[in-house]
C-alpha cells in the first residue's frame, strides 16, 4: 500500500509540475491547485497510513496521527484562498494585458 | 546610565536643530553646541574615576541569544577619544557657525553633524565589538552625508560615494572578521576577548580574521592601498574635513588598531603587515602632500602620512611605541584640525585655496598667519610644540625595532625621508600662502577673520603650545590610563621636550634641514611628477565600479528574462541538483515499519487518481476537459483521506472541491477556453524529464517516510483531548483548542487572501467572450427553472446541515472549517441559479463585515482568558442541561470555532459572488438576440 501511496503522490507531482512550466497562466494555475493536492497527501502521509483508526476517542483501539491532519486541514483551505488568489490574478492579467502568457512579450522566449 | 547619555544624546539631539530650523542660525548654534557641553559635563565625573584607574561601564540587555547587548565601557583607551571628539567637535560647531553661509542649510548640517558625533562616540565607548561595528557603520553613513553636504556640486557627490562605497565594504570585511573573533573567543564583549587572546592567536582562523579586520581599519583610515577617498572626501565643508577627516573619524581605524591589540597584535604578522603597511602609507602621503596645489588636498594627504605613522607605530606594538601612537593621535589630532581651520578661513576671506594663486597674505592675515604657523611647526615637528615630541619618540621607536632582522635599519631611514617631506610641505604651506612675494589680485580682497570664527584655532595652537611645554601636566594622566587599557598593564608614562643629544634628535635635525633643501628644489619635483598626470584616482575607482555595474548588468540581463517558465525551470533545475546527491546518500530507503497489505479498491483509486493526473496534465489546451478532470483529481484525494481515515479531510477537501472547481469554471468565462498547440517537442521533452525527476523524488522521499517508523508528539493531544478540551474529535480539538493560535492566523490568511482579491478585482475590465467556444451565442435563458428549483430546496437543508456539522464538529468529524464550506457552497448554488442581483435583494449581506467579525469573534475568545488570569486562547468548557436535547458540552472553543466558521463563509462568499458580478455587469450580447 505504501508503494502505491507514494508512486500515487510521485505521479500527481509530475503532472503539476508539467502544468506548471506550460507558457499560459490558466494550466499554470490549474498546475498549482493539483499540486497543493499532492504536497497535502504528502504531508498527510508524514502521520503515516493507518485504516480504519480515525482519531475520534471511542471509536477505536489505535488512532491515526491527528496531528499532521490538522495540519493539512488548515492547508487545504489556506490553499483555495491561494488557488483563488493566482485565479483572479491571471484574470486581471489578461484583462489588463489582453494575453494569458506568462511570459514578458518582449522577452527572448518564443515558445510558449 | 551616564554612558546611554554621552551616546545617545547627540544622537536624539540630531533632531533639535531640525526641531528649530525656522530659528536664526545663533539659536541653532548655541542649541547644538550644548549638546556636546553636556556630554562633556556628564562625563566629567566619569573620566575622573577612569583617571583614577576604574573602568565605569553601563549594559543593558538587547539581544541576548547572539550575545548582543547595548554595552558601554570608559576605558582610557575611550576616555581619550571621547576627549577629542567632544573637545574638538564644541570647536566645530562654533566654527561652522561662521563658516556656512547665510545660504547653506544649517539645520541639516548640524542634524548630520550631531548624528557622526553620537556613532563616533558610540564606537570608542561600545564594549561590545557587534555594538561597535553597528556604530562603525554609521559613522560610514554620516561622513557620507556630510561630505555630500553641497550635494549639487558633482564633486561633493563623487566623493562622498567613494567615501562610502570603500569604508562600507570595509565594515563589511571588519563584521565578517568580527564575527569569526568573537566565534572564537565565544563571546563579543571585549573583556572575554582579550581574555582569549592565544586561543584566538592560535586558531587557524587567526590570520584570515586579522586580515579582514585590517581591511576594516585600513579603509577607514585611508591606509595605502585604500588612500585615495580621502582626499577626494575633501569636497566636504571644511568643519567636516577639519573633524571627520582629520580629527575624529579617519582615527577611528587606528582605535580599532589600538582596540583589538589586547587581543590580535604580538604575532609576526601583526608585525609585519601593520608595520609595513604605515610605513608605506606615510610615505606615500608625505609625498603626495608635497606635490597638491590645493591647501586642503595638501592637508589630506598629510592627514594619511600622519595616519600612517600612527599606524606604524601601533605595528611596532612595543609599550613605548604605543604611547608614542596615541600621544600622536591627540597632538595629530589638534594640529591638523587647526590647520584645517585656517585653510577654511583662508578659503573663505580670500576667495581660493590654490597655492599657485595665494601669496604674500601675511600683510593682509597676521592674525590668521601667526596661529598658522603655529600648528604647521607642530605638524613639521618642530620643537617646542607638541608635534616635536610625538615625532622624536616616533624616531625613536623606528631606531629601536627589530622586526625586518639584519634588513632593520631601513625603517629609521624611510621615517627620517618620511620627516623630511613632513616638514617641506609644512614651509610650503607657509611661505607660498603667507610669504612667496608681494600680493596678487585675488577673488575677495583678503582680511582676518571675525574674531569667534579665529577663536577655535586660537585654542588649538595654544593647545600645541602647552601640550609642547607641560606634557607632564597636560596629557599625562589620560596616557596613562589609554596606553595601559592598550597593553593591558598599569603604565606610567613619562614624557619630555628634551631628551638630551640623541639619534632621534639628530634624525629630527636631518629631516628639518632635508625638509628645506626637498621645499627649495620643489619646482625639479613637480616637473617630475608632471609625466604621471592623468592618473587620477577618481576615474580609476569610477572604472572599477562601471565595470562591476556592468558585469551585474549583464548577469541579471541573463537570469532575468522576464520568463516564468525560465524562472521556474532554474527553480526545479536546482531543486533536483541540489537533492539528488542527498538521496544517493541513503543507503537503504526502506523503513522497517510494517507495510499495510494492497487491497482492490485501493488500486482502483489510486489508478483513477493517475489517470486524472495524466489527463489533466495532456488535456491542458481543452481546459473545461481539463478542468473536469482536476475535479476528479479532488475528489478521488477526498475519498483517499476518507479511506485513510481522515474523516475530518475528506470533508474539507470535498467542499473546497466544489467551491474551487466553480471558481475557476467562472475564471474560465473571461479566459481563452482552448489554446493551440504553442510549445516547441524540445521544450515538452525538457518540461517531461523535470517533471518526472520532481514526482521521483518526491516519491521516493515519501515512501522512505512511509516505511521508517517513527515517534509522534500526537499522543500527548489524544491523551488529554477529552480531559483538558472536553472533546473527542481529536483534529477539530487541535485546531480550536491546542493549537488554536496557528488557526487564529490561518483564518487571517484567509480573510487577507479575500481582502487582497477584492482589490484585484476593483476596476477589472476583464475579457469577455460574446459567445461560447464554438462560437453559438449565449443562451436566453440565464437561469434554468430545474436549477433555481432545486437550489431552494437544497439551501435550508445545507443550512441545517452546516449547523449540525459546526455543532458536533468537537466531538464527531466537522467543525468551523467544514461548515462554513457547506453553508458558502449551498449560498454559491442559490448566486449560480438565480444571479446575484436576485440574491442581493433576498439576503443582503456584507461579507467583508461578516468575514472581519468572524476573526474578531476568534481574537476575542483568546483575549477573553486574560479576564480570568489564564494565556491567551485558553479554552474553558462545561456540560449542560438543554430541555429536549439533553446534556449537551459547551466550550469557549465553539465560540472560537464560531469564528473560524464566519470567516470562513465571509471570505469565501467575498471572493466567489465579487467574482461572480464580474459577469453580470455589462454583459455582451450578440446581435439578434
Amino acid at each position: 500500500m505504501e508503494t502505491l501511496f507514494s508512486v500515487t503522490v510521485g505521479v500527481l507531482t509530475a503532472c503539476s509540475v508539467f502544468l506548471i512550466l506550460r507558457g499560459r497562466s490558466f494550466p499554470v494555475v490549474v498546475g498549482i491547485t493539483m499540486l497543493s493536492y499532492a504536497v497535502n497527501l504528502f504531508l498527510f502521509s508524514t502521520g503515516r497510513l493507518t485504516i480504519d483508526g480515525a482519531p475520534i476517542l471511542g471509536t477505536n483501539t489505535e488512532y491515526a496521527d491527528p496531528l499532521p491532519q490538522a495540519l493539512v486541514l488548515t492547508a487545504i483551505v489556506i490553499g483555495f484562498a491561494m488557488t483563488a488568489y493566482s485565479v483572479i490574478l491571471a484574470v486581471r492579467t489578461r484583462g489588463e494585458i489582453g494575453t494569458d502568457e506568462v511570459n514578458e512579450q518582449d522577452s527572448g522566449e518564443s515558445s510558449r | 546610565m551616564n554612558l546611554f547619555y554621552i551616546v545617545f544624546a547627540p544622537m536624539i539631539g540630531a533632531l533639535i536643530p531640525l526641531l528649530l530650523r525656522r530659528t536664526s542660525r545663533p539659536v541653532k548654534t548655541i542649541a547644538t553646541i550644548a549638546i556636546p557641553i553636556s556630554c562633556i559635563l556628564v562625563a566629567w565625573p566619569l573620566a575622573q574615576q577612569t583617571l583614577a584607574g576604574d573602568i565605569p561601564t553601563a549594559i543593558q540587555q538587547w539581544l541576548p541569544n547572539i550575545d548582543f547587548d547595548l554595552a558601554f565601557r570608559l576605558d582610557g583607551l575611550s576616555l581619550l577619544f571621547v576627549s577629542l571628539i567632544l573637545g574638538i567637535g564644541v570647536l566645530i560647531v562654533l566654527y561652522a557657525h561662521y563658516y556656512l553661509s547665510s545660504k547653506d542649510n544649517d539645520s541639516r548640517f548640524y542634524a548630520c553633524l550631531l548624528l557622526f558625533m553620537s556613532s563616533m562616540l558610540g564606537i570608542v565607548t561600545a564594549d561590545n565589538v557587534l555594538l561597535m561595528w553597528a556604530f562603525w557603520e554609521l559613522t560610514s553613513i554620516s561622513s557620507f552625508l556630510l561630505i555630500g553636504y553641497w550635494y549639487h556640486q558633482s564633486d561633493a557627490r563623487r566623493g562622498a560615494r567613494m567615501a562610502l562605497a570603500t569604508t562600507g565594504a570595509g565594515g563589511l570585511a571588519l563584521l565578517a572578521g568580527l564575527l569569526i573573533i568573537g566565534h572564537i573567543a565565544g563571546s563579543y564583549q571585549l573583556d572575554a576577548i582579550f581574555a582569549a587572546k592565544d586561543a584566538i592567536q592560535a586558531h587557524s582562523l587567526y590570520i584570515p580574521a586579522l586580515i579582514l579586520v585590517l581591511l576594516g581599519a585600513f579603509t577607514k583610515s585611508a591606509q595605502f592601498p585604500f588612500q585615495f577617498w580621502l582626499p577626494h572626501a575633501m569636497a566636504a565643508p571644511t568643519p567636516v574635513s577639519a573633524y571627520l577627516h582629520s580629527a575624529t573619524m579617519v582615527k577611528a581605524g587606528i582605535f580599532l588598531l589600538a582596540r583589538m591589540h589586547p587581543a590580535l597584535a604580538g604575532t609576526e604578522f601583526w608585525f609585519i603587515t601593520v608595520t609595513l603597511i604605515g610605513l608605506i602609507t606615510m610615505l606615500v602621503g608625505a609625498y603626495f602632500a608635497l606635490l597638491k596645489h590645493d591647501l586642503k588636498g595638501l592637508l589630506a594627504f598629510s592627514t594619511v602620512s600622519h595616519l600612517g605613522l600612527i599606524c606604524m607605530l601601533l605595528g611596532i606594538g612595543s609599550q613605548a611605541a604605543v604611547i608614542a601612537a596615541l600621544f600622536h593621535v591627540i597632538n595629530h589630532a589638534c594640529f591638523k584640525a587647526g590647520l584645517f581651520m585656517t585653510a577654511g578661513i583662508i578659503d573663505h576671506e580670500a576667495g581660493t585655496r590654490d597655492m599657485r594663486k595665494l601669496q604674500g597674505l601675511l600683510k593682509f592675515m597676521p592674525i590668521t598667519a601667526t596661529l598658522a604657523m603655529i600648528v604647521t611647526a607642530s605638524m613639521a615637528g618642530v620643537p617646542p610644540f607638541n608635534g616635536f615630541m610625538s615625532k622624536e619618540l616616533f624616531l625613536d621607536q623606528a631606531l629601536n625595532q627589530h622586526l625586518f632582522g639584519g634588513l632593520s635599519w631601513f625603517v629609521p631611514v624611510l621615517a627620517t625621508v618620511g620627516a623630511a617631506l613632513s616638514v617641506a610641505y609644512s614651509i610650503r604651506f607657509i611661505h607660498d600662502v603667507f610669504f612667496n612675494g608681494g600680493y596678487k589680485e585675488l577673488p575677495k580682497q583678503p582680511h582676518d577673520p571675525p574674531k569667534m570664527m579665529a577663536l577655535p584655532v586660537l585654542i588649538l595652537s595654544l593647545m600645541c603650545i602647552i601640550i609642547g611645554l607641560l606634557p607632564m601636566l597636560t596629557v599625562s594622566g589620560i596616557l596613562n590610563q589609554a596606553v595601559s587599557s592598550v597593553v593591558l598593564d598599569n603604565i606610567t608614562v613619562k614624557l619630555a621636550l628634551w631628551h638630551g643629544f640623541n639619534l632621534p634628535l639628530l634624525m629630527s635635525a636631518v629631516a628639518i634641514v632635508g625638509g628645506i633643501v626637498i621645499y627649495s628644489q620643489r619646482d625639479q619635483l613637480f616637473t617630475f611628477n608632471r609625466q604621471f598626470e592623468g592618473q587620477d584616482a577618481k576615474h580609476n575607482f569610477e572604472r572599477i565600479v562601471q565595470s562591476i555595474c556592468d558585469s551585474a548588468n549583464k548577469l541579471f540581463t541573463y537570469i532575468d528574462t522576464g520568463s516564468l517558465q525560465r524562472y521556474m525551470a532554474l527553480v526545479l533545475i536546482s531543486v533536483i541538483v541540489l537533492v539528488i546527491p542527498q538521496l544517493f546518500e541513503i543507503v537503504t530507503l526502506e523503513g522497517s515499519r510494517e507495510q499495510l497489505p494492497v487491497d482492490f479498491v485501493s488500486i482502483v483509486g489510486a489508478s483513477v487518481l493517475m489517470v486524472a493526473g495524466f489527463a489533466t496534465a495532456v488535456l491542458h489546451r481543452h481546459r473545461f476537459i481539463m478542468l473536469m478532470m482536476l475535479s476528479v483529481v479532488g475528489l478521488v484525494v477526498s475519498i483517499s483521506f476518507a479511506h485513510f481515515s481522515a474523516p475530518d479531510l475528506a470533508m474539507t477537501q470535498l467542499v473546497v472541491e466544489v467551491v474551487s472547481i466553480i471558481l475557476m469554471v467562472l475564471a474560465l468565462f473571461f479566459m481563452p477556453q482552448k489554446t493551440a498547440r504553442a510549445s516547441t517537442g524540445h521544450r515538452v521533452f525538457r518540461d517531461i524529464l523535470i517533471a518526472s525527476l520532481i514526482g521521483g523524488i518526491v516519491a521516493t522521499l515519501n515512501y522512505g517516510i512511509l516505511t521508517s517508523d517513527f515517534e509522534t508528539i500526537s499522543d500527548f493531544f489524544i491523551a488529554n483531548a477529552k480531559t483538558g478540551g472536553g472533546g473527542t474529535n481529536v483534529v477539530n480539538l487541535i485546531l480550536v483548542d491546542f493549537r488554536g493560535f496557528d488557526t487564529l492566523g490561518e483564518i487571517t490568511v484567509l480573510a487577507i487572501a479575500a481582502a487582497g482579491i477584492h482589490k484585484l478585482l476593483n476596476k477589472l475590465k476583464p475579457f469577455m467572450p460574446s459567445s461560447d467556444i464554438d462560437g453559438r451565442p449565449w443562451h436566453r435563458i440565464k437561469h434554468p427553472l430545474m436549477l433555481t428549483n432545486v437550489a431552494n430546496l437544497i439551501l435550508p437543508m445545507a443550512m441545517v446541515v452546516a449547523v449540525y456539522i459546526f455543532l458536533r464538529g468537537h466531538n464527531l468529524p466537522g467543525g468551523g472549517f467544514i461548515a462554513g464550506l457547506i453553508a458558502a457552497s449551498a449560498m454559491i448554488l442559490q448566486y449560480i441559479a438565480n444571479g446575484v442581483d436576485w440574491v442581493k435583494e433576498r439576503f443582503n449581506v456584507n461579507y467583508q463585515s461578516l468575514m472581519s467579525f468572524g476573526v474578531m469573534i476568534a481574537a476575542l475568545t483568546g483575549v477573553g482568558s486574560w479576564f480570568f488570569d489564564r494565556p491567551f486562547l485558553t479554552s474553558w468548557f462545561t456540560y449542560l442541561k438543554w430541555p429536549l436535547v439533553g446534556k449537551f458540552e459547551f466550550a469557549t472553543a465553539l465560540l472560537f470555532d464560531l469564528g473560524v466558521f464566519l470567516t470562513v463563509i465571509g471570505a469565501t462568499m467575498m471572493i466567489l459572488s465579487n467574482f461572480g458580478k464580474m459577469t453580470t455587469r455589462h454583459r455582451p450580447r450578440q446581435e439578434g438576440n
